[in-house]
């Protein structure tokens, strides 16, 4: 396998590293939607962030990964008994990448063909994801997934858990994952349900200054030339955002937020017509994780602030023709609502 | 050489010293550099660059042309069915993409590529591997190869997928009038481009170049990161080819002129301009600039040696030399886009990138049925299997007790197993809007009628149709914005447009039913929108000969009838009038004048029309 580009190293990405970190802190944000322009390391980041993640605890030989404190009574192998012993052992958070081209029986699981051709059982293999339970499912290209995967996910993505009906096979196993997509607007536009479906949105531009340029250039180029010695070159940077992370974790559940903040959300969630009050929902959450991630106790106006972006971006009242970006009017309405 | 090979060299047509160059470079690094776009006709010219390419390639180098209608399976793998079955367990069969490991991809016609293999393609340079999530196997394939893209397109065509040009470093237009001088690289035969291999990893390169091709990227327009790393790369390999270990100015001035020239989008702006700088650098002082062939030291083998030989470089002089570099390979059609200020927007690249064969062609396998398969279904074995798999033991017992033959088949396939493809039929729609910018119409309502284009615009999102835009006036009918998906282009080239000029009617009909009829070849529905006052004034030719304009409306009016598409026609004067109802009537088209109407009155009326159609 082919050592990625460290994470702390990429240069310019802010928003991006911002977002991936929260989702990974609290997953139930629900994903993270990177669009943009070319070449400007959107895969780059997420396979950086899979080196990054922190090793979790799972069952062993569970092939849903199952947490051994609390297996999903969903797991086909932890409830049925196989899994009895409920060893845990330590695995990595499993980033599970979607590729184009892939079929429906690899992403939601089938009959396993080889046990049914040469044993004559019906044994049911598990598929992208029940691998991609408690990690991360990442789709490149989302906008160019097919229409009936896209439905699929929907439908796990909602539910968290994975129904499979098919040759014969009745199975429903845990899929909580938290879904990162990539891709360019200008080769399609993502349908609504599934825009909906992401926590997080991210607008990536090319960085505009030469100076950030040169640095993204230089490291691209140092990397490639000896990925071994510039991956330990930035090992203490890992190590320090890692542990930021482990230490986010274990703060969010103490982390008390100041009423105001409620209020603000609220009258920001207005100010913008937001439908429903998920934005509301993933504005507080992301700013629990943005104030966790910073090592406070207490989630401010200013954490909020950072996120607002983030979290409310792709949630305005569509108009798609809005070619200055929504991320200008969310601003707009940022600076309305927190003026003094 | 052989004496046959310089004979052929001799006769083959001369190629562009530039082109020449570009094939040089990729030989040398074919990899890291990732391909070469190669706009040509299909001729001796395009034959001749291949050759001199394959001829600097070595011999055992495997090479594979990519068929534009090629399926998954065979792009990325799938089942072996043949050994699936003989060996009694799933059997992986690699995919065109691992099979040219190593070796030269040649995707022909490439500007008619499918997006989705184009994003299958890109995904397997970014990771270098094919990953393979397929009929129920999971593979991984290690693979890097060089592509060739052969852009066969004539100007009214849309270029290959530009996210797939973004990766390659260059792109070459050959052009039958532009020849060099085919002597001029008979020394950098095949073993001086291993020669140069074997130096490529020691090259060195000083900061002040990384900062000059960044800036260089910049003042063109060339939004991509990978463009910079590219003409890092190209430089390298140039002075490579040169048998030197460091990045001279000649290394990157040949670079810039085969990577970033063509990518340009914008014209640079003036050297005093702070954007086109390094921030941190000096107004450049108007010291001579070193001769390229200058650097008396001895090539060294010490990896930091360009360090401390040479007297400091000018970083913005250096970018200076390069945006001039670079101005030689310009696109032919960068200046004249921009003048007519559509191509503004900040990617005029990405512009022309539409999502035409999006969910074309013969539909989309969406799932399986039962069933046996009647001539034209497709049986797909895999579910087959699948569904027969179970019985298996069931069905020996079954036989073994009805003692029906000695030889007991492996698999056991009934009636009931059989699993046909289901293909989604093909249900997009396009609609073209074929939007009257003449002077008459400007004075009228044009503003009103891209506020309802606008509308039906996000109608279109909702429904995920495509959506095209054609306009008219004066001498300029163009498909202004080619089928695709992405509103935001639509938009970006609605707000542009200007209004003025004659009404050259007949032209655009006859561009708007050529549009049409090649979006119905594609097996889309296409549905025309004309918003006109139907005032025709200008004729084929370009005169302004009202009666002549109006009969040739109207014969190309009725040829558009008898094709059959669906048609609307939006009178947008100010009162209904005899002209535009005349040319609905020819066209068969639905008629809606739009006296006093808001756009959002309008784009209901249309709406409504359009179901109806």
């Amino acid at each position: 396998m082919a050592i990625p580009f460290p994470f702390s190293a990429l240069v310019g990405q802010d928003e991006i590293k911002q977002a991936l970190l929260i989702a990974a802190v609290d997953p139930s944000i629900g994903g993270v939607l990177i669009f943009g322009d070319r070449g400007t390391g959107k895969s780059t980041a997420i396979r950086g962030l899979a080196a990054l993640l922190p090793k979790m605890q799972a069952v062993a030989g569970c092939r849903y990964s199952c947490s051994p404190d609390a297996p999903s009574d969903l797991c086909p192998d932890c409830s049925g008994g196989k899994n009895k012993t409920a060893k845990a052992v330590e695995i990595s958070v499993p980033v599970v990448d979607l590729p184009l081209g892939a079929t429906e029986d690899r992403v939601v699981g089938a009959l396993d063909l080889e046990r049914a051709l040469t044993q004559g059982e019906k044994a049911f293999e598990p598929g992208l994801l029940a691998k991609a339970n408690r990690g991360f499912l990442y789709i490149d290209e989302v906008n160019l997934l097919e229409d009936h995967l896209v439905d699929l996910l929907l439908d796990v993505a909602a539910s968290g858990e994975n129904l499979v009906e098919r040759e014969g096979l009745s199975i429903r196993h845990p899929a909580r994952f938290v879904l990162i997509g990539s891709g360019n607007p200008e080769e399609g536009e993502l349908r609504p349900q599934l825009l909906d479906r992401f926590g997080l949105s991210v607008d990536v531009r090319t960085p505009g200054d030469v100076k950030t340029r040169v640095e993204v250039i230089k490291r691209r180029d140092d990397f490639e030339r000896d990925p071994n010695a510039f991956r330990d070159n930035w090992m203490k940077e890992e190590d320090k955002t890692r542990k930021s992370l482990m230490k986010a974790k274990k703060l969010l559940k103490e982390i008390s937020v100041v009423d105001t903040a409620y209020e603000k959300a609220a009258e920001l969630c207005l100010a913008l017509g937001t439908d429903g009050l998920r934005g509301e929902l993933t504005l507080i959450r992301a700013a629990r994780a943005h104030a966790a991630l910073h090592g406070k106790k207490t989630v401010t106006i200013q954490d909020l602030r950072s996120v607002a972006p983030l979290a409310l971006r792709h949630r305005l009242r569509r108009d798609p023709l809005d070619e200055a970006g929504s991320g200008t009017r969310v601003q707009r309405a940022i600076d309305d609502v927190f003026a003094p | 050489m052989t004496g046959l090979a310089r004979d052929i060299a001799f006769r083959a047509p001369a190629l562009p010293d530039d082109a020449c160059r570009a094939a040089l470079l990729f030989a040398i690094d074919p990899f890291g550099l990732g391909g070469v776009c190669l706009s040509s006709r299909a001729g001796p010219q395009r034959d001749a660059w291949l050759a001199f390419l394959r001829a600097r390639l070595p011999n055992d180098m495997p090479e594979r042309r990519l068929p534009n209608a090629i399926a998954d399976d065979r792009l990325l793998g799938g089942l072996d069915l043949t050994a699936t079955l003989s060996a009694g367990k799933p059997i992986v069969q690699r995919g065109l993409l691992a099979d040219v490991d190593n070796g030269l991809l040649i995707i022909p016609m490439a500007e008619r590529l499918d997006p989705g293999t184009a994003a299958k393609l890109c995904a397997t340079l970014d990771q270098g591997e094919v990953r393979l999530e397929r009929d129920g196997l999971t593979a991984c394939h290690p693979t890097r190869f060089g592509t060739i893209l052969l852009d066969e397109r004539t100007e009214d065509e849309e270029p290959p997928p530009t996210g797939l040009c973004d990766r390659l470093a260059f792109h070459v237009t050959l052009d039958p009038t532009q020849q060099g001088d085919p002597t001029m690289f008979e020394a950098a035969d095949q073993d001086a481009i291993v020669l140069a291999q074997e130096i490529l990893p020691g090259v060195e390169i000083a900061p002040e170049y990384l900062d000059a091709i960044c800036g260089t990227t910049l003042a063109y327009g060339v939004a991509s990161a990978r463009a910079a790393i590219l003409t890092l790369r190209a430089a390298r390999a140039a002075a490579a080819l040169e048998g030197r270990n460091h990045v001279t100015q000649d290394d990157v001035a040949l670079a810039a002129r085969l990577v970033i020239g063509p990518r340009a989008t914008q014209m640079p702006a003036p050297p005093e301009e702070p954007e086109a700088e390094p921030e941190e650098s000096e107004p450049p002082e108007p010291q001579p600039e070193p001769p390229p062939q200058d650097l008396p030291e001895d090539p060294q083998d010490e990896p930091d040696a360009p360090q401390d030989l040479q007297e400091p470089l000018d970083p913005s002089a250096l970018q200076e030399m390069m945006i001039e570099a670079a101005r030689a390979s310009l696109p032919a059609n960068l200046l004249a886009s921009l003048a007519s200020e559509l191509g503004r927007g900040k990617s005029g690249q990405g512009g022309r990138n539409g999502q035409t064969q999006m969910g074309d062609r013969r539909g989309r396998p969406i799932g399986t049925r039962r069933g046996i398969p009647k001539p034209g279904q497709r049986l797909n074995v895999l579910e087959t299997l699948r569904a027969a798999a179970p019985w298996q033991p069931l069905r020996r017992h079954q036989r073994a007790s009805e003692a029906k033959s000695g030889t007991v088949p492996r698999m056991e396939i009934r009636r009931d197993d059989f699993r046909i493809t289901r293909y989604k039929q093909n249900a997009e729609t396009v609609t073209i809007f074929v939007v009257d910018a003449s002077g008459s119409a400007a004075v009228n309502r044009l503003a009103e009628a891209k506020g309802a284009v606008e509308l039906l615009l996000a109608d279109c999102y909702i429904r995920r149709d495509s959506v095209a835009l054609i306009t008219f006036s004066g001498r300029l009918t163009e498909v202004a914005l080619p089928p695709t998906r992405s509103l935001v282009m639509a938009k970006r080239r609605l707000t542009g447009l200007p209004g003025g000029g004659g009404t050259p009617m007949a032209a655009a009909i006859d561009m708007a039913a050529d549009l049409a009829l090649a979006i119905r070849r594609k097996g889309q529905t296409p549905t025309l929108v004309f918003m006109t006052d139907g005032k025709a004034n200008l004729t084929r030719e370009g005169k302004g000969d009202r009666v002549q304009a109006g009969q040739e409306a109207m014969t190309a009016a009725r040829l558009l009838a008898s094709a059959g598409i669906g048609t609307l026609m939006v009178d947008i004067s100010p009162r209904p009038s005899t002209p535009a109802r005349e040319l609905a009537a020819a066209m068969r088209a639905k008629y809606l004048p739009l006296p006093f109407a808001d756009p959002a009155k309008l784009s209901n009326a249309v709406k409504g029309a359009t179901d109806n159609v």
